[in-house]
């Protein structure tokens, strides 16, 4: 019989802002069950809410995640509009979507560079993060950060965007096509990647469903919900845009969902920033007050819907806010994705749902031999995803797509 | 663009019907949203009724303290139909207990786990009921979320 081990992975990675614990049960180098913990982070924001005035809470979400740094607020002012019945002008609206779609491109091409890196595909690395820098110069030209934007509140936006600043956003926008056309390709038509990821790590619809799971990680697995579409709101009602779904569920669709919706995009926001020609007036009905009762939030974060509650007793301040990220219901899904793998995949499976990755700064190999204790590295962890790949490149000969040319 | 159809009072009746005497109170706050009230110990089938019949999403649940009581929400989203019905239930601060509807539906199995640690409501049924977020060594009876708790300064 083969011995069962426990191969612990996180919780703290010197270069991630999440820490989380992921136990592997392997035997030999199969994954056979997974459990996890969380909670290393908690900072109780829930609760520190309640402390704070309804336009300072936004300030206070936007602290949840630096990458999702406008999904917050935007689901937390959504939520305070719902409680308190109140409007918000049009142009708002657009300017909504626009940082919403921005944030989630940024975000799409974090993740896709580290992905790269995982499977020892560096030069994919390079040039997604080099290319979201566009982004947050487009991000920094709106809001004047290129995180953490400040720009949502309670019945509008903070900062209107400027008719003089229009043409830059939609050239930044028009010289962000061919790179992602090239990510495109790279992902697709890359026979190392294809064998990777094909097939690895298959959440199949129905336990997508049962888990709850959301964004990429929902529609990679044939499960077609996106909050943008489903329960409308900001712009996304206005302008003309699809959601992206693939039926596959393997961590290569997770990827393709990714790629795609990027141009989706591009789409979305060159849209509402042409509106903003036409749409004029006020971007901010400014609210007096928030009359008692309780509001729901929805917005399709870059990782899936994220989710917020408030209830106001009429005073200044939430008497509760519930907040809950998409990687609360993703992460959850590895415990299906990753029992079966080998553990140089594993690595791949827990990173492709984008829970914000954060655990690999050393595992302990607990090894059943007599006084036998390793503790592996990070650095090991990538190694040996990364030789996986530079195996497949010697049996197959492929040594990935040509350099690009800009 | 391919917008979602309100929710019909087709789904509305029917969840109503199926509830029959175990619905306490139903308020439909908006187009969007659906706030129906049921005993606690009709949450298992309530729950079944979302999830198995009418192929809703559980969002999430939220714990409130409240003076009545502690109210547990749960947040089913009707993808299809863009509305968000949320079942309210009561519980007895001095006894808080509800059945776990992890079997019906294991997206429940976290939010389930968070609410017992930070609220102190038993889930009877939980394959796992163990912290989630808090230490382990959390003081038992300390319920961090509870009303008179020492909130940030």
């Amino acid at each position: 019989m083969t011995k069962r081990t426990i191969v612990p992975i996180g919780p703290y990675h010197a270069l991630q802002e999440e820490p989380e614990f992921f136990k592997l049960h392997v035997e030999g180098e199969t994954v056979v069950h997974l459990d996890i913990e969380l909670g290393y982070n908690h900072r109780g924001i829930e609760k520190l809410s309640e402390s704070k005035t309804f336009e300072e809470t936004v300030f206070l979400v936007e602290r949840i995640c630096g990458i999702c740094s406008t999904s917050h607020p935007l689901a937390c002012v959504q939520a305070v509009e719902d409680a308190g019945g109140i409007a918000v002008p049009e142009r708002a609206l657009f300017i909504r979507s626009t940082v919403g779609e921005l944030e989630r491109i940024h975000s799409h091409l974090l993740w896709l560079g580290l992905a790269g890196h995982f499977v020892g595909f560096n030069t994919l690395w390079m040039w997604a993060w080099r290319f979201r820098e566009e982004v947050l110069n487009i991000l920094e030209l709106i809001t004047g950060n290129r995180n953490h934007y400040g720009m949502m509140k309670p019945g509008g936006v903070r900062r209107d965007i400027r008719d003089g600043d229009i043409p830059a956003i939609l050239d930044l926008l028009a010289r962000l096509r061919d790179p992602l056309a090239m990510f495109r390709d790279a992902v697709l038509e890359d026979p190392l990647v294809h064998a990777r990821t094909r097939g690895v790590g298959v959440l199949t619809r129905e336990r997508a469903m049962a888990y709850g799971a959301l964004g990429p990680t929902a529609r990679a697995s044939g499960y077609d919900i996106d909050v943008r579409r489903d329960h409308p709101h900001a712009a996304y009602g206005l302008v003309e845009w699809d959601v992206v779904t693939r039926p596959n569920g393997d961590v290569f669709d997770k990827a393709v969902v990714r790629i795609l919706e990027m141009f989706e995009s591009l789409r979305i926001i060159e849209q509402c920033v042409r509106q903003l020609k036409t749409v004029r007036g006020p971007v901010d009905s400014n609210p007096p007050c928030i009359p008692p009762g309780e509001g729901i939030g929805q917005y399709e974060a870059p990782r899936g819907e994220v989710f917020h509650y408030v209830r106001s007793d009429g005073g200044n301040r939430p008497v509760r806010h519930k907040v809950r990220a998409p990687s609360y219901m993703n992460v959850p899904t590895n415990r299906e994705t990753v029992v079966g793998s080998t553990i140089a995949d594993a690595t791949l499976i827990l990173a492709a749902v984008d829970p914000c990755y954060c655990c690999t700064e050393r595992m302990a190999v607990a090894l059943a031999s007599p006084g036998g204790e390793r503790l592996w590295g990070a650095g090991e962890l990538i190694r040996m995803s990364q030789e996986k790949t530079w195996r497949l490149m010697e049996e197959t000969g492929w040594r990935g797509p040509a350099p690009p040319e800009f | 663009m391919n917008a979602p159809e309100a929710l019909g009072t087709g789904t509305l009746d029917r969840i109503r019907g199926a509830l029959g005497d175990h619905l306490l109170a139903c308020s439909r706050k908006s187009a969007q949203r659906v706030y129906i009230d049921i005993p606690p110990d009709y949450l298992g089938e309530a729950s079944a009724l979302m999830f198995d019949e009418i192929g809703a999403r559980l969002q999430i649940v939220t714990g409130v303290d409240t003076a009545a009581g502690i109210e547990v929400l749960y947040h089913w989203a009707l993808d299809r139909e863009g509305c968000v019905v949320t079942f309210r239930t009561v519980v007895d601060r001095a006894e808080p207990v509800l059945d776990s509807i992890a079997g019906v539906c294991p997206a429940a199995e976290w939010i389930e786990r968070e609410i017992w640690e930070l609220l102190g409501v038993d889930f009877r049924g939980h394959p796992d009921l163990r912290h989630l977020l808090l230490d382990d060594h959390w003081p038992q009876g300390d319920y961090p979320l509870r009303r008179g708790k020492e909130g940030a300064p």
